[in-house]
């Protein structure tokens, strides 16, 4: 097998990866705070390429012009999802909590089918034909131009948990929620701008992802399914983690998808997935709870 | 158990019993697809109602029993008789497997969870690679009659499947009702309630969960052999997807988590419901794709939200039948 096609296929996935990565961080970042799995993760992914393929068709908005008011409306609706509906089953066990989100997620992936229909849509730009060539090594310009949105978006992220008030007081309500509630946190205010927080992250990569592949309603689960393999990988709460497992998995598949063959490419990130759940259960880079 | 509780038992027994005499075709499949979901709902509920271990992942039972009962049949002509030991046998290993590692390596909650999970995926990948079972085209097993009953093979009229699976959820029942009362049913309890507690007053909480889960897999996969050879046809796509897995779990958190009537009732108000649904919207003239399970959603919604403990401990309180075994 050529060098050249294997460090392409090698370049592609880890560029993909980083767009997985930003949809896990968003998982991430509401389970490491709000302790509670999205399982309709995925099905928000969805929506937000659907939102995109409709801003491109009516107005022809760019994706990535898009993904900002997109992020914006995503990040309301998360609010509101934290505060209407998952405040109430913090306290909740499990799999009330499970049930509540699949409840939440059957009727996001079938609102799109009743909406769209099942055929695919997509969005067309010019430079989704174009590259640049570094030597033999091509750069896919609409996948780096994805790549290079997640990491300023995560970057964004990052930043804000690590200088502005309210992200120090999101961190605080993760660490200890009956101290945060002793120094006069309103919890469960931090718990919503956590998930709204969480739900841009994921509005902004589906605006990417849109760029990448095609959309249909029942992607869904398959997005809520990557997200989970990746944010345990990569640590389940853990920020860079999220990044990484994102890298780690879009690499694993797209090597998979060469050298194995295409249908098998879960499957390699599934076994990475048991692996690390037997011998690093905190993630690689998660810290033991 | 009192006067009235015995007597709605009764009513309900002579009712299932007679049933295929006066039911139509319809009907009757409509019952056995509850009879099915009740019984997967018992199986499941052993695991996470009793012992307080929640596994997302019960489609790998359904699909491996499915499986190996199934491609005995096509290949070897070995009919169910012989093929559900090998189905339990697989499916009771397939559960010890992952029991064995996650309980060793001290996965719990949300991890185990999402460990049953990868564990399914992994498997409806890998059977979509296994050419003699079909691969992603599937198996398909031949109906040579629908006449005469031949319960040795499954094959046989509807009326036949359909006492199958009552027997099956009868026994299901019958056998969970001795487990809440046993030895086994106090550990597992204990387990649920504070696992730190229950290892401190001597229990081997590692052993009474491994038990479990291969009580709880040996269960579905019974299930998994009555789905192959009822419907005749198999993918790895339809039986090892996660949506098969919650599918199963719906039932016994409708119907109340760790209770015994809970699956039952679960899978009867979710199928009765889905049913309705589709009839309303046929009346109503909304046969759009995707419409029936918007709405079905939004009815799981507002029950999980306002019935948090499933709808059986509220309606056994309503009927005046008193406490229920487990939890109430």
């Amino acid at each position: 097998m050529p060098v050249e096609l294997v460090v392409n296929v090698a370049l592609a996935g880890t560029l993909t990866g980083l767009v997985y990565g930003l949809m896990a961080l968003g998982l991430s970042v509401i389970f490491g705070v709000v302790r509670v799995v999205n399982f309709a993760h995925g099905e928000m992914m969805t929506i937000a390429m659907y939102a995109a393929v409709l801003l491109f068709a009516h107005w022809n908005i760019d994706p990535f012009v898009a993904a900002l008011p997109i992020a914006a409306v995503f990040f309301v609706l998360g609010y509101a999802l934290q505060t209407g509906l998952i405040n109430p089953f913090i306290t909740r066990p499990e799999h009330s909590q499970f049930m509540l989100l699949v409840a939440v997620a059957i009727i996001m992936v079938n609102g799109l089918l009743v909406g769209f229909g099942p055929d695919a849509r997509s969005v067309q730009v010019e430079y989704q034909l174009e590259s640049w060539a570094l030597g033999p090594i091509l750069f896919d310009k609409a996948r780096l131009y994805a790549a290079a949105m997640a990491l300023l978006a995560s970057a964004a992220l990052f930043a804000f948990f690590r200088f502005t008030l309210a992200g120090k007081a999101i961190r605080a309500c993760a660490d200890n929620y009956l101290g945060a509630r002793v120094v006069g946190l309103n919890v469960h205010r931090y718990y919503a701008l956590t998930f709204g927080l969480g739900s841009a992250c994921v509005a902004i990569a589906g605006c990417m992802m849109v760029v990448l592949v095609d959309v249909t309603p029942v992607l869904g689960p398959g997005f809520t399914l990557l997200a989970f393999v990746i944010v345990i990988v990569g640590g389940l709460g853990s920020m860079p983690g999220a990044l990484l497992g994102g890298v780690l998995i879009g690499l694993s598949e797209a090597m998979a998808g060469l050298f194995i063959q295409p249908s098998a490419k879960s499957m390699v990130s599934f076994a990475l997935l048991i692996l690390v759940l037997l011998f690093r259960p905190q993630g690689l880079l998660g810290r033991r709870a | 158990m009192n006067r009235r509780s015995l007597v709605l038992a009764a009513l309900l027994a002579a009712g299932l019993l007679l049933l295929p005499a006066f039911a139509g075709p319809y009907l009757l499949s409509v019952v056995t697809l509850i009879l099915f979901f009740a019984y997967a709902g018992q199986a499941w509920n052993v695991m996470m109602g009793f012992a307080g271990q929640l596994s997302l992942g019960h489609s790998l039972y359904v699909g491996i029993g499915a499986y190996v009962s199934a491609g005995l049949f096509f290949h070897y002509g070995i009919g169910p008789w012989a093929g559900i030991w090998a189905s339990m046998l697989a499916c009771v290993a397939a559960g010890a497997v992952i029991g064995f590692l996650a309980f060793r390596f001290g996965i719990s909650g949300v991890y185990f969870a999402l460990l049953t999970i990868a564990f399914a995926e992994f498997t409806r990948i890998g059977f979509d690679h296994i050419n003699a079972l079909g691969g992603p085209g599937g198996l398909f097993i031949k109906v040579s009659q629908r006449e005469t009953w031949d319960l040795l093979n499954l094959r046989g009229p509807p009326a036949m499947f359909y006492y199958v699976m009552l027997a099956l959820a009868v026994g299901a029942f019958a056998l969970c009702t001795w487990l809440l009362r046993s030895r086994a049913g106090y550990y597992w309890q204990a387990i649920r309630e504070n696992e730190e507690a229950a290892q401190a007053l001597g229990i081997n909480t590692f052993r009474w969960k491994m038990l479990a889960v291969m009580l709880s897999a040996a269960m579905t996969s019974l299930a998994g052999v009555f789905f192959a050879f009822y419907y005749n046809n198999l993918f790895p796509e339809q039986i090892f997807n996660i949506s098969r897995s919650i599918e199963i779990i719906l039932g016994p958190v409708i119907g109340g988590v760790g209770t015994l009537f809970g699956p039952i009732l679960g899978a009867a108000v979710l199928t009765v419901l889905a049913d309705s649904i589709t009839e309303l919207l046929a009346a109503l003239g909304w046969e759009f794709p995707g419409v029936k399970q918007v709405f079905y959603g939004c009815v799981l919604l507002v029950v999980v939200m306002f019935l948090p403990h499933g709808i059986w401990p509220a309606l056994a309180r309503r009927l005046g039948l008193g406490r229920t075994a487990g939890k109430d």
